[in-house]
């Protein structure tokens, strides 16, 4: 398995499946869906970041010419004390329902309180405005260490801290303490000739998808619904809204349209299950979207986050202990990336002694959401600068440093896993072998940084059924849906193992109720778990046609071997026939040939990326432009390098954007003042270079074809990478995100 | 809710008549009335560039423009640019290069990259990373968008 040897279809190029629908608009996302009869819903959100909700009265909402229906929490059934098994770990479906609509308090600014269904969105909108609701405004908790504090308002009178198997006796807004430890800590730094310790403070950002949330729902008159939207993953939609709802999976079906970005924030529900009440209480379908502020103020940002980091190293360069302390805040309700984050840290390191704490804290912020390598983007921003400055007072190149210390398979990292074969020296060296690395970047206030990431991808379970068309094509099936050209990446591994061209593959992401169960795209997993669907699915066709070539020529099946597309007969006849004739022969040999697999695969195989970057700061302004960008990663096995290269230069640009200015600002009550595009101000293509993809391939043993997951790795370094960037350029350590102009000059004590 | 208007225009060449409110925009029409799903809506105040059409020969976003201005006028859409048989160079160009990921945002970008090309044939890179300025990709990082608009120059020269 996974030998690095020569492909037929992998490693091509081909014209996506999907490609022409998307660049003539024809290709149909969640909110173009239409349906005769259908309702348009709004939801009305909370103005106060922490407030108790008294009273809801709708009842001017109600007498407005048009609207519909209108539901509150008091709609949603009674969500009981227990946890939601939701495939990928269990919630508090109290927690969950409350997310949906407030039940008792709101708890961030944007939280939805109510949703009408009208005729049109503007009298939807209209009636939105009519609805009193009665608040006790509490004072908002906005800030992670403010929340811990013992004094600290609290947001869930009844929410304790489970610390390492204990519960507190204490209400309290640190959900959960985490550790890890290997080693001996103060062994570790007793060994190291230099120890440097730093904190670090990272801003609330947003996935930023371009696309908002949406969903269309209809319960039919048999009780069945159906739920048309924009999802990482149709069946976590399906199991949330079954929990929720407390309705039966049997009776929801979701139909994945087009999805326009995601980076996680599309697998939690917010609209879903409120299209889904509005739909039963009117009859009617009802579409429900939420507008750009919504989706910032009423959807999962990324935590902010405070982390200190402590590196020991002796003076030849041997990384001996490393420590960090890390509180993430999870927004309203717990489950903060922080767990990930505690798994990435020092990941790319062999380290003998570590020890790790993680914290996860509840604010008055909308509840967390994953975005791209959760909570590794937070920790590598610390780590990966401490790591630098150990390596400039060491007077070691950085890049040599990383190496001397670098992960390499058999090590272990300190949350337990063992490395199989893993490919981040490799990414050191083709850094190194680059010719940016040895460049010129003498000009006053420039600089250069270097940083790496680690992201450790995951597998989980992914259907796939292939139908051989006559004509020796085939349909593949899918669950996954399409957020970068993963329809291509899956068809590509069927193809190659039917020795068709990529063209000859249909591929269709279906609904819920047409194909196995499929956990989300999400987790870098869908090329790599799907994608092993797929070549399963694919063996399964090629077992089935060698049985039919086997009838045809009277032979037994052993007696019958493919290559390159045809089937041939050994021992004795001649025989031979392609896949495409075979394909024209089914209905004499039997009947049609459906291929079938599902797979849970365990081998996800690590992600490791090493970015140098080259930036330029004006000292008048504060202002950081990036220069040139270089991004290497090792991809295990590029099936389609154009979308490797451009999940590296996307996660790179929002790992800019993360760095440089992105940030929720908020006001004293705790209300977002930027919730806007403008105001946010995500990268346009004017603030940025070309980014140089460069794919490393250490192929991955748990993939027949080598692959790793590569979405998530590249947002993780560029932090790191820049900020060490700009130590190069003017001398000052910076260790807080954004690195904004406004910080930069704070920092060059200009203001 | 205020009387709806009728309007005439011409929309991909084509002789249109529809009915709105005064309050609805172009891109409301677009999508609501006229079910050209094309233009997307990201954010509905011109931040995002998803909905971006061209008005009478200029590059407008269409959440910024109420759909009765477009009374005479005339509105070319994504849904206007290829041949029954053969996609417009800059789609080609877009798919030769993936230079989309979700796709969302690349109606908006082929019709404000086919607005550059109307006005400028052979633009630097940094003129179309300035004209692309207006539109928002979050998936990218630009680099592959930036190369299939100077792909599709050099193919249309």
């Amino acid at each position: 398995m996974a030998e690095n040897k020569d492909y037929k279809v992998i490693g091509t190029r081909p014209i996506r499946h999907d490609g022409v629908d998307k660049v003539t608009g024809r290709a149909i996302y969640g909110a173009d869906f239409q349906i005769t009869g259908l309702l348009h819903g709004r939801v009305l959100r909370s103005p106060h970041a922490h407030a108790r909700i008294l009273s809801i009265d709708t009842s001017r909402a109600e007498a407005l010419d048009g609207v519909k229906g209108i539901v509150t929490a008091d709609d949603l059934p009674t969500a009981e004390d227990k946890m939601a098994d939701l495939g990928e770990g269990a919630v508090s479906l109290k927690y969950l329902c409350d997310n949906i609509l407030a039940s008792d308090k709101a708890l961030y600014r944007g939280h939805a309180i109510a949703a009408v269904a009208a005729t049109s969105p503007h009298i939807a909108e209209e009636a939105c405005q009519l609805i009193d609701v009665e608040y006790e405004v509490l004072t908002p908790v906005m800030e992670v260490r403010q929340a811990m504090e013992s004094d600290a308002p609290l947001l869930h009178e009844n929410l304790k801290t489970s610390s390492l198997g204990e519960t507190s006796e204490e209400s309290s807004n640190v959900a959960s303490h985490i550790q890890h430890k290997k080693g001996d800590i103060e062994k570790g730094f007793a060994e190291a000739d230099i120890v440097i310790e730093r904190e670090f403070v990272t801003g609330t950002v947003h996935q930023g998808y371009i696309e908002p949330h949406n969903a269309t729902a209809h319960y039919n008159q048999d009780g069945h619904l159906t739920v048309w939207c924009s999802t990482q993953g149709a069946f976590t939609v399906r199991e949330q809204l079954a929990e929720i709802l407390q309705y039966p999976i049997s009776k929801i079906k979701v139909v994945p349209l087009e999805i326009g970005g995601g980076f996680g924030g599309k697998i939690n529900v917010y609209v879903k299950p409120v299209a889904a009440l509005l739909a039963k209480q009117t009859g009617k379908p009802v579409k429900v979207l939420m507008n750009r502020a919504d989706v910032f103020e009423g959807t999962g940002p990324t935590p902010a986050s405070f982390i200190t980091v402590k590196m020991g190293a002796t003076k030849d360069g041997k990384i001996t202990a490393a420590q960090t302390s890390m509180a993430f805040e999870a927004g309203a309700y717990p489950g903060s990336p922080v767990g990930a984050g505690a798994m990435c840290i020092f990941a790319p390191y062999n380290i003998d002694n570590v020890l790790i704490d993680g914290y996860d804290v509840v604010v008055n912020k909308p509840k967390s959401a994953p975005y791209r390598a959760p909570g590794a983007t937070n920790a590598a921003f610390g780590s990966e600068t401490v790591v630098d400055e150990l390596a400039e007072k060491l007077n070691i190149d950085p890049l040599e440093l990383r190496v001397m210390n670098g992960a390499k398979e058999g090590d272990h990292r300190a949350d337990g896993p063992v490395y199989p074969r893993i490919g981040f020296i490799e990414t050191l060296e083709a850094a190194k072998e680059h010719p940016h690395y040895s460049s010129e970047n003498g000009k006053k206030h420039h600089g250069r940084g270097i940083a790496s990431g680690f992201w450790f991808n995951i597998g989980l379970e992914s259907s796939v059924t292939i139908n051989v068309n006559p004509d020796g094509t085939i349909n593949l099936v899918e669950g996954s849906t399409d957020i970068g050209g993963t329809r291509a990446s899956i068809a590509m591994q069927a193809a190659e193992v039917l020795g068709i061209p990529a063209e000859s593959v249909n591929p269709s992401v279906v609904d819920t109720n047409s194909v196995g169960y499929t956990a989300v795209t999400g987790g870098s997993r869908t090329t790599f778990a799907t994608g092993y669907a797929a070549y399963e699915a694919a063996q399964d066709v090629k077992r089935q046609m060698i049985e039919r070539a086997a009838k045809l020529w009277d032979v037994d099946e052993e007696n019958v071997q493919f290559a390159d597309g045809e089937f041939s007969s050994i021992n004795g006849k001649e025989e031979q026939i392609s896949f495409r004739d075979l394909s024209g022969k089914l209905s004499e040999t039997g009947g049609p040939v459906v291929g079938r697999a599902t797979v849970d695969p365990p081998g996800a195989g690590g992600a490791f990326a090493t970015h140098v970057v080259d930036v330029a700061v004006d000292v008048e302004t504060g202002k950081v432009e990036i220069l040139r960008y270089t991004a290497t990663q090792d991809a295990g096995k590029a099936i389609h390098p154009s979308y490797v290269e451009g999940q590296i230069q996307g996660g790179v640009v929002q790992g800019i954007g993360w760095a440089l200015n992105e940030e929720y600002i908020y006001n004293e009550e705790g209300t977002m003042t930027n919730a806007s595009f403008l105001d946010y101000r995500m990268p346009t293509c004017l603030d940025l270079p070309m980014i140089d993809a460069v794919i490393v391939e250490v192929p991955n043993p748990g993939h027949p074809y080598g692959v790793r997951g590569v979405g998530e790795v590249p947002i993780v370094p560029p932090p790191a990478a820049i900020a060490n960037a700009i130590y190069d350029a003017i001398g000052i350590r910076m260790e807080e995100l954004p690195m904004s102009p406004d910080r930069l000059l704070k920092a060059l004590g200009k203001i | 809710m205020s009387k709806k208007s009728h309007v005439q225009t011409t929309i991909n060449g084509e002789s249109v008549e529809f009915l709105c409110e005064p309050r609805q925009s172009l891109l409301e029409v677009l999508r609501d009335e006229l079910h050209l799903t094309g233009a997307k809506e990201g954010c509905n105040n011109g931040n995002c560039g998803a909905c971006s059409v061209i008005l009478d020969g200029r590059l407008v976003n269409a959440c910024l423009v109420l759909g009765v201005e477009i009374e005479g006028k005339s509105v070319e859409t994504i849904e206007g640019l290829a041949d029954p048989d053969k996609l417009h160079p800059i789609q080609d160009a877009f798919l030769e290069n993936a230079a989309l990921q979700c796709g969302i945002c690349t109606p908006g970008f082929i019709m404000s990259a086919k607005s550059l090309l109307d006005n400028n044939p052979n633009p630097t890179e940094h003129e179309v990373r300035y004209w692309l300025a207006g539109n928002l990709c979050r998936c990218t990082g630009y680099d592959k968008i930036v190369r299939a608009v100077l792909d599709a120059a050099e193919a249309t020269q």
